[in-house]
């Protein structure tokens, strides 16, 4: 009897994706509830936490060693992203905030993993004592850990724009580019400003589980251009159609191995499975980018007009086609633009075709904001919480995720460079618009929610 | 009140061990690959199920289905060895579980 169910071909597309075109895991990232953590001893609740952490993950990276050989498929990343600490801070002050943040890198430390999310506040609406303390805290924490992410929701459709955190936030980013700035202010590449956050969202440095979530998730990211990529170059000159047609099935199948993984990962694990992010991830790798993608649509360089509509056909496409293949989708779930992480899009920056204007409208289209762009050292804070507050009226009254992470490279100017190393890449500084918004930020307040926001 | 089973699920997921595996060897055809082979898979206890062999793309290409279930030794074990045998006989070969394949390729 002929027990072989698959046809040669079909098994070396798979290997081929792995071997030639980068497929593999970008991330799994198990979120873990700190909401049982808490205590009145800030030494109390930094021993809950680390203990939490470390009982919770411990197996994650040989769980992930095994299946990652298993099927052939690299995972690239584990992480972890645990509940906003803001949440759990109880009366902390700014310096058990920073023992706290201590704490979570010593407890990503001992599992190996390295980034862990949540170091977070959701502040939209207004801030609680706790969330002014963990904003306060944030330039510090970055600086004085490697593995801590920080993230601050600064809107959401439903509650309008706090342009008073958005104001905080502009100096918090240069305050973190500052004391970061021997390393190419790399603690600004570990802080995310948002705009209707998610709470299951596996990719960092943005990840963090949410209140709404279970004890314990295992959430999954997909990666894939360079899969996408090859699938477009392979059909030629077709229409729209067809051409939505294959990056949908690409991205079925791409969505159904990120799924079978999460749910071997999360069953040996013994955690529920959360969800699976469809965002393309690109990596600085060459071929691995979706800036590539998108000239394989027909553009001279990504940056150039059509950019946009390019980029909203591909966004759509993939999650067509993946949320067919899984039961449970999540996270941000579209294209992401990062500058510094996509070769495509490092090369059309330093040659002046894509400007932070045109990433802007792009964010408009794909998930999910104005991601690793280096800016002047110079760059005033009003001018970034400006950048913030443009980014953040898109989601909003687009009912969608936006987030800003700009890296304002101190000592740095229009040209130079910033290296991160590794996946968060490299990328040259851009300029920003020099006019000042500074009377704007100056207003403080609160944007009215928008009439989106009254749909009962 | 006496705790309820866990619901079944029918969505995809590989077991910890057991299982079918497919083995893929891809390069040159010469003399005592399929036996080279067979013999890491026979000294494993892996049992095989079907064996198929065809030029793919230019490549030729054996693809081999077996049956983890009786294995003496770990997957890492078994993979490792398969990969040192390939690397003896200047192929490549590459083990993975079914699962993946049925994932991707079939709804």
């Amino acid at each position: 009897m002929r027990q072989l169910t698959f046809s040669g071909e079909e098994i070396l597309e798979t290997i081929n994706m792995v071997r030639t075109e980068q497929l593999d895991i970008r991330t799994v990232t198990v979120g873990i509830s700190l909401l049982d953590c808490v205590s009145d001893s800030c030494d109390r609740l930094c021993r809950n936490v680390y203990a939490k952490v470390e009982r919770t993950a411990r197996d994650l990276r040989r769980v992930s060693a095994e299946i990652s050989q298993e099927f052939g498929l690299p995972i690239i990343n584990n992480r972890i992203a645990v509940t906003p600490i803001s949440l759990i801070a109880g009366r902390s002050d700014r310096q058990d905030l920073l023992r706290i943040a201590a704490t979570l890198d010593r407890a990503a430390h001992a599992v190996n993993v390295d980034f862990i999310g949540g170091f977070s506040a959701q502040v939209e609406k207004g801030m609680t004592a706790a969330d002014a303390s963990l904003l306060a805290a944030i330039p510090e924490a970055l600086a004085a850990t490697r593995r801590v992410c920080a993230s601050v929701n600064v809107g959401s459709t439903r509650a309008g724009l706090n342009m008073d955190a958005i104001a905080e936030m502009g100096r918090i980013i240069k305050r973190t580019g500052e004391l970061t700035g021997a390393e190419s202010s790399i603690g600004c590449a570990k802080l995310v400003v948002f705009c209707n956050a998610v709470e299951d969202n596996p990719f960092m440095a943005g990840a963090f589980h949410g209140p709404s979530e279970a004890e314990c998730a295992v959430n999954v990211g997909v990666s894939g251009p360079g899969v996408v990529l090859r699938a477009i170059k392979a059909a030629g000159d077709v229409d729209f159609g067809t051409l939505a047609s294959i990056v949908r099935r690409t991205a079925f199948k791409i969505t159904r191995a990120g799924e079978l993984v999460g749910r071997t990962a999360a069953a040996r694990l013994g955690l529920p499975f959360g969800i699976v992010d469809l965002s393309l991830a690109p990596t600085p790798a060459e071929g691995d980018s979706v800036a590539r993608i998108l000239e394989e649509i027909g553009l001279d360089s990504v940056g150039a007009h059509g950019s946009t509509a390019a980029l909203a056909l591909l966004n759509d496409a993939v999650k067509k086609g993946g949320a067919m293949a899984s039961s449970h989708v999540g996270g941000l779930s579209g294209a992401f633009i990062p500058l510094s992480e996509d070769a495509g899009m490092i090369e059309a920056a330093e040659k002046g075709f894509v400007t932070i204007d045109k990433l802007e409208a792009m964010t408009a289209v794909c998930s999910v904001g104005l991601d690793m762009i280096a800016v002047p050292g110079d760059t005033p804070a009003e001018t970034i919480a400006a950048i913030i507050a443009d980014e953040a009226a898109i989601g909003m009254i687009n009912k969608k995720t936006t987030a800003v992470r700009l890296i304002p490279a101190v000592g740095k100017g229009i040209g130079d460079w910033v290296d991160f190393g590794g996946l968060l890449g490299r990328a040259p500084v851009i300029p920003v618009n020099r006019r000042s918004s500074g009377r704007l930020i100056a207003r403080g307040g609160r944007i009215p929610s928008p009439l989106q926001a009254l749909i009962n | 009140m006496p705790k309820k089973p866990p619901k079944k699920t029918a969505l995809p997921c590989a077991p910890q061990m057991g299982g079918r595996a497919i083995i893929t060897i891809i390069g040159s055809d010469r003399v005592g690959i399929i036996a080279g082979i067979a013999g890491v898979l026979a000294e494993a206890n892996v049992n095989i199920l079907d064996i198929s062999q065809s030029v793919i793309r230019e490549f030729f290409t054996m693809i081999m289905m077996v049956d983890l279930a009786g294995s003496a030794i770990s997957f890492h074990e078994l993979s490792g060895r398969l990969a040192g045998k390939g690397a003896e006989l200047a192929v490549r070969v590459e083990i993975q579980r079914e699962e993946i394949f049925k994932a991707m390729h079939r709804v």
